[in-house]
């Protein structure tokens, strides 16, 4: 297992002014692991604090059904879902309106960054399942999702990391907890963003907000996002490392 | 695809140099019509029109169960669907992934712009509500969906009234009385772009060489109160600010050309 990591140390926490103690630019604890799932061909396990995500990446194989093919490029599909004990209330399993949403909505984001057209007549597959929801759980599956596809070795122009931001209590914070987005002011933004050319692919957003308040949150988002990077990108070399010395020492 | 790769081109090459097929600017809307009252039966409802893109939304009004974290307020559900006489590429059948995005971001915004007075909406604490029911139905498809439904929602909240009901909280279901309490007029405006050009009230024909939308909704003191990008389009930090200014722009327009009455009473307010 790998072990958590948190940009801060507990014990400096002067300037801490949220419930759990955070800074408001901390993201809670970040654990990633990827090829978690033997049977896929990529896979990630992405922990943001409580919310625990699993993705794996099928593909590309070829469509089916045949007749949906896209003849220019591979169709993309992707699977949000939470399990039915990973929220307080039991949640029906299957897909409901919200999380046919989460879905598109992640799809529509990550095929600005996957090389789609050079898989024509193909389907990539993502799964991404919530064991645990402690809210940020799509943006923690885009992460996961993300992840699992440059570990399944799929041409990709750049990664995608993503982190909601927002407002609660009165101050612009990232990375809200559930207790957070239940405040009565709160404010609640998803952003994902490209890991080069820094572009955002997924935006949404409830609440209410001026639009100063918007820019500070898109600007506390961007560096969330690139912290995220940094530990997707460690989390890669961390099981390519591992395997290249397997690799190694059987050669020997 | 319902253009030929030569119409497309030439979309594209009319965009770069700030024009359009159809004569607009690029944040240019279209002419907007609405027509209250489309079907009597409903406690509101009212269609709009955007250039040929015509929506229908209508209200209709139950007492039912609150939910349990907000046992004071009334219930909103909202449903949208594209008929499928709305255009050729679309099918009968179940709402798809867009008409489910459709609802749920047009939703958003009637919610947390705090439309609708919900708590005036409560009966019973605990046990009887209001229930307002929105459906949006698309019946031509010329673009710009999410802004004509949007449009078409916040029209039918304000032409509904609340049915009388009896002491034993029974409905009387052709005698209306009271207007549905009315706090704000949230409008979401949708852009594209191609390029770095943003493009405002694309048509169909638009939206099917472009790649990808973004929507802001807006309330009456420019602030923002649902937002949605989507569709596969990427913007940089800088485009995604001025987008949301033109939206709230574009908004604050359209409230004054389309609700001005219904303005003045709020901003009085």
């Amino acid at each position: 297992m790998p072990k958590k990591k948190s940009e801060e140390s507990k014990s400096n926490n002067k300037g801490a002014v949220r419930p759990d103690g955070r800074k408001v630019d901390e993201l809670r604890p970040v654990k990633m692991e990827v090829g978690v799932i033997e049977r896929a061909n990529g896979s990630a396990y992405v922990e943001f604090g409580k919310t625990k995500v699993v993705a794996a990446v099928y593909g590309p194989e070829p469509m089916h059904p045949r007749h949906l093919a896209d003849p220019e490029k591979a169709v993309l599909i992707c699977r949000y879902n939470m399990l039915p004990f990973s929220v307080e209330d039991r949640k029906k399993p299957g897909p409901d309106r919200r999380s046919i949403e989460i879905s598109k909505v992640i799809k529509d984001a990550l095929s600005t960054i996957v090389a789609l057209e050079e898989f024509p007549k193909c389907m990539i597959s993502v799964d991404m399942v919530v064991l645990q929801a402690d809210a940020g759980t799509r943006v923690a599956a885009l992460t996961a999702a993300s992840l699992a596809l440059a570990d399944a070795g799929i041409p990709m122009r750049e990664m995608m990391s993503a982190v909601a931001c927002g407002r609660a209590n009165g101050k612009i914070v990232v990375d809200l907890t559930k207790e957070e987005e239940d405040a009565e002011d709160a404010v609640d933004v998803p952003v994902a963003m490209s890991s080069l050319t820094k572009k955002i692919a997924l935006l949404q957003m409830d609440g209410d907000m001026t639009l100063e308040e918007f820019e500070e949150i898109l600007n506390k988002a961007e560096e969330a996002c690139s912290k995220i990077y940094d530990m997707q990108r460690e989390a890669l070399l961390n099981k390519y490392e591992k395997e290249g010395k397997e690799v190694n020492i059987n050669d020997e | 695809m319902m253009s030929s790769k030569l119409t497309a081109e030439y979309v594209r090459s009319l965009i770069e140099r700030g024009k359009r097929l159809d004569g607009r600017k690029l944040d240019e809307f279209r002419e907007i019509k609405i027509n209250y009252g489309v079907s009597e039966k409903a406690e509101g409802s009212a269609e709009v029109m955007i250039g040929n893109t015509r929506v229908v939304a209508g209200v209709k009004m139950d007492i039912g169960e609150p939910y349990p974290d907000m046992p004071n307020k009334g219930v909103l559900v909202t449903s949208a669907e594209f008929l499928a006489m709305a255009a050729p590429e679309f099918e009968p059948g179940l709402p798809g992934e867009n008409a489910i995005e459709l609802a749920r971001v047009v939703d958003r915004g009637v919610r947390e712009s705090g439309a609708i007075d919900l708590e005036k909406l409560c009966l019973v604490e605990g046990e009887k509500v209001w229930v307002v029911f929105l459906d949006i139905f698309v019946l031509n498809h010329d673009g710009n969906l999410i802004d004509a439904a949007g449009i078409a929602a916040i029209a039918a909240l304000l032409n509904a009234k609340l049915p009388k009901i009896t002491e034993d909280y029974e409905i009387v279901r052709d005698e209306l009385t009271d207007p549905l309490p009315i706090k704000d007029i949230p409008i979401p405006i949708t852009i594209r772009k191609y390029g770095e050009h943003l493009l405002l009230d694309t048509t169909a024909l638009e939206e099917d060489v472009l790649t990808g939308k973004f929507t802001v909704t807006t309330k009456i003191n420019g602030n923002i109160c649902a937002m949605q990008l989507s569709d596969g389009m990427s913007m940089t930090k800088d485009e995604v600010l001025q987008a949301a200014r033109m939206a709230r722009d574009a908004a604050t327009k359209i409230r004054e050309k389309l609700f001005k009455d219904k303005l003045k009473e709020l901003k009085k307010a």
